[in-house]
């Protein structure tokens, strides 16, 4: 990932985009900061957010036109009657009136000796007085009249305290500006005077003044003013606030103008570009996205402008503040939710893990944690999908070799399996050097059910017309090696089926699994797809299906069709020709949830997926219809009684919903045994051939209770491992013994993983006892024997 | 690592007490010494579960995020 491509990413995530009321500021006062604080009865931390940015509060707050309001929110929360937007004027003069200010931390900047005049004193030659008399600089104001505050003194007393004016414009002074009053600049003090004697000027007269001092002006007779630098024709002099928008300008507009300009003069004062990074400076639009129709409508609390609210009114309605964020993924990913992470900052900590040369990656388990399951993009509002970012980050660390070996090894020994001898086949229908379709499985269908792999192509054989050629085509799809970033045994798997494919006369393929029909569809877009389900729906369902009789299910579509629209409503087609009742999930279809195994999930971060699939398994009042057989095993495991669709289609005769629903989700071992057995059992069957003899390793028979085969299945060690580590142990006579219970512990490394176990023989089978594996080895030195045959 | 008074197990191949003895251990071309029962004729190490299951896979972990 390249730094560009990092930020192009980062700007699509806009959970932190400045809210409406900010944003439309033009001063970017933080209403959101303030009145959550205030909401929490904060008021002192309230009034400091608050005069970070606003020069006098107290005065602002009383006559604020508050472009902030109109774009609020809050106001676009109700059906039919809208709520009020928040008071946030009046909210800012609450902080004003029952605040106290704490002691100023940003203390104005050492002293540079260049001067700067400011002509005069209403609010916007004030804010840019004030503004660069804390940078530091000699500030001079010069103010035709007295006292200070130009038009501040046009409002009625009971709008505008003239106390209040007194109060808060002292600060100036305070900032150590020098302040001459009663004196006009034009003819007794000329701006020449002024240049001479001053680095730079501003010019902030008010709209009656009507004066040129010389510079270019525009058509109308205005001082022609640049609108980004508020620079005038003539170096070094800027201009600003009313004597620009004239008698309707709004005070908050003339303080932004006096902020802006004094930008301005420090940069000229400084010698850097007046232009460069300018953008968002007045009011702009937000770009944040905030979801308001699941918000509770809340009313206004009542306000008299004049007397202002009372502090408990106050906090009462900033809270009406639900402080406008987006976080539409982080609502519904557990994931993103169980890392406290929004995208904007994941793509950073993403970028930042993989370039790390030296030193902890600490993200590694973050980036393997995400079941890529594509929800995040679908709710987002600008489609960021952080499972992509997160898999190609993966990609890169494979590439980089900073993969953790021990992230995905399991799975990718699983993905071996169903590539090796033991699983993968591909055979014409009996009697033929060629095929029409020939049925894909994938993987974890015939580990869960190798019985309903063998009825449904019984099935196909019956349902496609007679002349069809059937063929038979086990092997695995890709998805755990792409989950795992593998890019390369992605590839040399693709090869593998392409070869058979072709093989078999490049036949239309029948998958049963969602991931296989994602993983054909990207990779292998010249093979002509059908889901099983599609087919059935078009074909019938076989003889023999359990009635559902009215029975109510909630469907849990699987997350790699959540773009297969037609073949989610064909599984609803089905369960009701099976006649159940469907409650559709509050998340389903487009936007349904992982059940934690996409993406290895379960195996980078087992908190995490246990997380998803409790919530999923809360979601639903009723039992769940899956319809990938991984998914029913893990929100079995869940505690969700969940059925697979092929359960119902072919349902045992005697098995009741419930005792389908309830069974518990199938080992590691098993599945291993099941795809073994599936591949004999069919290939003994329909094809006639010969049963191989079994793996002598696969004969050695154990006995295991089932708390230790509970265990083994937490720790991840097979049946077959065990089998090894006993038949190495056996025929090397390399073995611990416990003297007191004479069992024996033995070790053997098969790859990369050292497996213990605890056995003892029984008759001719081997009792184990318990398990364990480590990844460290021990390295002999010097070496005597041999550590492994 | 403290040694227990009675080694847990013994060597069957040779029929001996296994005695601490300073081993090497290793991940991902890290190499740590570590003192482990090891049968003192054939060599065979003892790695008890609550080292694998503990310090172990705390190193290894640590090991692989570097």
């Amino acid at each position: 990932m390249e730094q560009k491509d990092l930020r192009a990413l980062e700007e699509l995530c806009i959970q932190e985009c400045a809210p409406p009321c900010a944003a439309a500021c033009p001063i970017h006062v933080d209403a959101r900061a303030v009145l959550l604080d205030l909401a929490k009865g904060d008021v002192d931390t309230a009034l400091n957010t608050l005069r970070r940015t606003v020069p006098f509060p107290g005065i602002v707050g009383r006559i604020c036109e508050q472009p902030c309001r109109v774009v609020c929110n809050r106001g676009k929360v109700g059906a039919d009657v809208k709520d009020a937007p928040i008071e946030i004027a009046a909210l800012e003069r609450a902080c004003v009136d029952y605040g106290v200010v704490k002691v100023d931390k940003n203390r104005p900047q050492p002293k540079r000796n260049k001067h700067v005049a400011i002509v005069g004193g209403g609010l916007s030659g004030l804010t840019a007085a004030h503004d660069l008399a804390r940078k530091g600089y000699i500030v001079s104001v010069y103010e035709a009249l007295d006292p200070l505050g130009g038009r501040l003194w046009s409002y009625p007393e009971e709008r505008l305290p003239h106390a209040m004016i007194t109060t808060e414009l002292s600060l100036i002074e305070t900032l150590g500006v020098e302040v001459h009053l009663n004196t006009p600049v034009g003819e007794a003090l000329t701006l020449d005077e002024l240049r001479d004697h001053n680095e730079a000027v501003y010019l902030a007269i008010g709209a009656e003044a009507g004066m040129t001092f010389g510079l270019a002006l525009d058509g109308t007779g205005k001082i022609v003013v640049d609108p980004v630098t508020f620079a005038t024709s003539r170096d070094g002099v800027f201009a600003g606030g009313s004597l620009l928008r004239g008698h309707a300008a709004q005070a908050i507009d003339s303080i932004a103008d006096g902020r802006r300009a004094a930008i301005s003069i420090d940069r000229y004062l400084q010698n850097v570009s007046l232009t460069a990074s300018r953008v968002g400076e007045g009011s702009v639009e937000s770009c944040l996205y905030t979801r308001v129709d699941d918000i509770a409508p809340a009313a206004i609390i009542p306000l008299d402008a004049i007397v202002g609210y009372s502090r408990a009114d106050a906090e009462r309605e900033a809270a009406r503040c639900f402080q406008c964020e987006c976080m539409e993924c982080v609502k519904v990913c557990e994931y993103l939710a169980h890392y406290k992470r929004y995208p904007r900052k994941l793509v950073r900590e993403v970028y930042n893990n993989l370039s790390i040369v030296k030193g902890t990656r600490y993200s590694n388990q973050m980036i393997n944690a995400c079941s890529l399951c594509g929800l995040c993009a679908e709710v987002c509002p600008t489609d960021l999908d952080t499972g992509a970012i997160n898999l190609q980050a993966r990609e890169t660390m494979v590439a980089q070799k900073r993969m953790p070996p021990s992230a995905h090894d399991f799975a990718l020994r699983d993905m071996a399996f169903s590539r090796s001898e033991a699983f993968a086949a591909a055979r014409n229908a009996p009697g033929t050097t060629s095929s029409d379709v020939v049925f894909f499985p994938g993987c974890q269908l015939s580990s869960a059910s190798p019985e309903q792999v063998q009825q449904v192509y019984a099935y196909l054989g019956g349902a496609l017309p007679a002349e069809t050629r059937l063929g038979l085509l086990l092997g695995c799809c890709g998805a755990p090696a792409e989950w795992a970033g593998r890019k390369d045994l992605v590839a040399e798997n693709l090869t593998g089926l392409r070869e058979q494919l072709q093989g078999l006369g490049n036949p239309k393929v029948v998958l049963a699994c969602s991931s296989c029909i994602r993983s054909f569809k990207a990779r292998l877009p010249e093979v002509a797809v059908l889901s099983l389900w599609d087919l059935m729906a078009e074909r019938g369902l076989p003889a023999g299906a359990q009635p559902g009789n009215g029975r109510v299910v909630n469907v849990h579509d699987a997350c790699a069709t959540r773009h297969e629209a037609g073949l989610q409503d064909n599984v609803r087609a089905l369960l009701d020709r099976l006649g159940y009742t469907i409650e559709e999930l509050p998340r389903s279809k487009a936007r349904t949830t992982c059940c934690g195994y996409g993406g290895v999930q379960w195996l980078a971060d087992p908190v995490v997926a246990d997380k998803v699939v409790a919530r999923r398994v809360e979601e639903g009042s009723a039992d769940y219809v899956a319809y990938c057989a991984m998914c029913r095993d893990f929100l079995a495991r869940g505690g969700k009684p969940t059925v697979h669709l092929l359960d119902l289609i072919f349902g045992t005769s005697g098995a009741d919903f419930k005792t389908e629903a309830e069974r518990p989700a199938l080992g590691w071992s098993q599945r291993h045994e099941n795809r073994a057995r599936l591949k004999r059992d069919i290939l003994t069957k329909v094809w006639g051939e010969p049963m191989d003899g079994p793996d002598p390793i696969d004969t050695l028979r154990l006995i295991v209770s089932a708390e230790v085969r509970a265990r083994l299945e937490k720790r991840l060690i097979l049946d077959e491992d065990i089998r090894r580590v006993i038949a190495h142990a056996e025929r090397t006579g390399r073995r611990l013994v416990h003297p007191d219970t004479g069992r024996y512990l033995a070790t053997h490394k098969p790859v990369a993983v050292t497996y213990w176990v605890e056995y003892a023989p029984v008759g001719d089978a081997y009792e184990v006892f318990n398990a364990y594996s480590h990844r460290m080895e021990v390295v002999e030195d010097p070496p005597k024997q041999g550590q492994s045959e | 690592m403290s040694t227990p008074e009675k080694p847990p197990v013994m060597c069957a191949l040779c029929n001996r007490a296994l005695v601490p003895t300073q081993v090497n251990v290793a991940y991902l071309g890290n190499a740590f010494p570590v003192e482990l029962l090891k049968c003192p004729t054939c060599g065979q190490v003892f790695i008890p579960e609550d080292l694998a299951l503990g310090k172990m896979v705390e190193v290894e972990k640590q090991l692989e995020d570097k």
